[in-house]
């Protein structure tokens, strides 16, 4: 039941967006989170759905499996579209009850919400779904690299970073069997409120901590016995070089990001 | 010279209370004294708790000697400088396939020992390749390692020590979490490599089955080494094993039990095939 779960990991198939540098799609998921920051009508909006539906098709990640990876967040979205939806004020009133009132500036505002949310999560996600985490870590670690200057361990980070992506499948199908260990013994999930549904998961939850602090000592273990020894002298399988393709890709979201901070001064 | 050296190894885990003393000592290896030469393969047996894993862990630097000394291919394992030096000389299979793979596709785990060693790009390749080859694992080399049987992970993994070019591979029951097949293809991986590229195998198992294709056998009991020989000449000492709550091979078992109803078997019986010949040649 919990299999689903596709936010965060990798979509493995021949694709432009797959071969590109990864440093380019890290550049380019900052760019387009700020992006979606920095739009401020329905022009900006369109533009930025319109460029990812294109990044969508060339990297040939189907559609299904990217709209599986939003319904972890459904439940934030909506709260965040109520609280959009309620608490705006302005414009002109279009419905009073009670204590609540719905504004044309609310419905504008949770709308937009709704779409640079669905678009911020799909837009990072993209990333993962195209980039093994191993050349995203070499990525973070190359371009950060000037952090290591004030002492920042980037490279520390960024391999913890690639080893919790690494066991999410793994943790997940534990949870898995540890919840149909529960079920078989009468254990109820999915009846009562939500703090009858927290407690529930309590005995998962204590038996998937142990287990995962007793992989992460045997990971270290492993990792110690093929003489892992931090980041220093450490060579690459695939180290990172910039390809032409990947220096035209730098230049098109270049083009993107002007463009949308362009829409901001549309006269609307 | 032999190439494993172990001299009156012992180790101690201290157990503490909640204040921080030292509460119990608890000997897991006391006094192993043994010696391992070029390309042999040896087999550690010993039932749970024997102090068999602790001296696994010993062969590859990951845990020191609190008494005695340990000399792998000339260099001492508590000599701080030539730690990498020794992990690199024997490489270390555990038993948990999923909790030793760390890259998410399988031939990036294979190269992880090479990258932190400080492999230039273009001999990685290569030599990733090869141990791919090696291990019979090259169709899957750019699969997520996720996706594939115990066994093969155990493959993997093999590779990934391979890879560092070690003279000693050491297995810490890296059989015990998988199914017959998948101990078998680990088995003959591990067979091949001694026999044909010259590894010595440490291999730490329950499984007697495993210990018959070994060149010698030691037996471990409470942290001393208590037996040492060819198998024939363990397993033909069926009542020693029991009192060290070890089991001897099925078919050995059998030809004990026939025995003592007195039919006339050699006790060193160790395969099927050769349990056959002798009860042909009955008459």
């Amino acid at each position: 039941m919990l299999r689903k779960i596709t936010i965060g990991q990798y979509y493995s198939v021949d694709s432009f967006i797959h071969r590109l540098d990864p440093r380019v799609k890290l550049f380019a998921t900052m760019m387009y989170v700020v992006s979606l920051f920095m739009a401020n009508n329905w022009v900006g909006y369109l533009l930025g759905a319109i460029a990812l539906a294109v990044y969508i098709k060339a990297s040939k990640v189907p559609m299904n499996f990217i709209m599986r990876g939003l319904k972890p967040i459904i439940f934030l979205l909506c709260f965040s579209v109520l609280f959009n939806l309620f608490l705006t004020t302005g414009g002109t009133v279009l419905v009073k009850f009670w204590i609540i009132t719905i504004t044309t500036a609310g419905v504008k505002q949770a709308f937009f919400m709704a779409v640079r949310l669905i678009l911020l999560i799909i837009g990072s996600s993209i990333m993962t779904y195209t980039t093994t985490p191993n050349q995203l870590t070499d990525a973070m670690e190359k371009s950060l690299g000037f952090l290591k200057k004030v002492k920042v361990p980037v490279h520390e980070l960024a391999m913890m970073m690639s080893i919790a992506l690494r066991f999410i499948p793994i943790l997940v199908e534990e949870t898995d069997k540890m919840m149909k260990a529960q079920l078989a013994r009468g254990a109820n999930f999915e009846e009562g409120n939500l703090i009858q549904r927290a407690k529930a998961m309590v005995p998962i939850l204590v038996p998937l901590f142990i287990s995962a602090f007793r992989r992460a000592t045997d990971l270290a273990l492993a990792m110690e016995a093929r003489c892992y020894h931090g980041g220093e002298g450490r060579t690459r399988m695939k180290p990172l070089q910039y390809q032409g393709a990947d220096r035209v890709m730098y230049l098109v979201f270049a083009v993107y990001f002007a463009a949308i901070i362009a829409t901001r001064f549309l006269p609307l | 010279m032999s190439f494993i050296k172990l001299l009156k190894l012992v180790h101690n885990y201290t157990t503490y209370n909640e204040d921080g003393e030292p509460e119990e000592v608890n000997r897991a290896v006391d006094g192993v004294d043994a010696e391992i030469k070029k390309g042999e393969f040896v087999a550690v047996l010993g039932h749970n708790g024997s102090g068999k894993s602790t001296l696994a862990k010993h062969l590859n630097g990951l845990l020191f000697p609190d008494e005695g000394t340990v000399w792998i291919g000339g260099y001492d394992t508590k000599d701080e400088e030539h730690l990498l030096d020794v992990r690199q000389t024997t490489g270390m299979v555990f038993q948990n396939p999923d909790n030793q793979i760390i890259g998410s596709v399988v031939e990036e785990d294979v190269a992880f020992g090479l990258e932190n060693i400080g492999v230039e790009t273009q001999k990685i390749w290569k030599r990733v390749a090869e141990s791919l080859e090696a291990v019979g694992m090259t169709a899957y080399r750019e699969q997520s390692p996720n996706r594939l049987s115990g066994g093969q992970k155990q493959r993997v993994a093999i590779a990934g020590v391979m890879a560092m070019r070690p003279q000693c591979i050491v297995l810490d029951e890296s059989t015990a979490m998988l199914d017959p097949v998948g101990r078998r293809e680990v088995i003959d991986t591990i067979s091949r490599l001694n026999k044909d590229e010259g590894i010595t195998i440490i291999l730490i198992t329950h499984y007697m089955e495993e210990a018959v294709r070994a060149d010698r056998v030691m037996v471990m009991h409470e942290g001393h080494l208590v037996m040492e020989g060819t198998p024939r000449e363990i397993f033909s000492q069926v009542e020693i094993l029991k009192s060290y709550h070890l089991d001897v091979p099925q078919v050995t078992e059998l030809a004990y039990e026939l025995q003592k109803e007195g039919i006339m078997l050699p006790s060193d019986i160790l395969t099927v095939d050769e349990m056959v010949d002798q009860i042909c040649q009955l008459s």
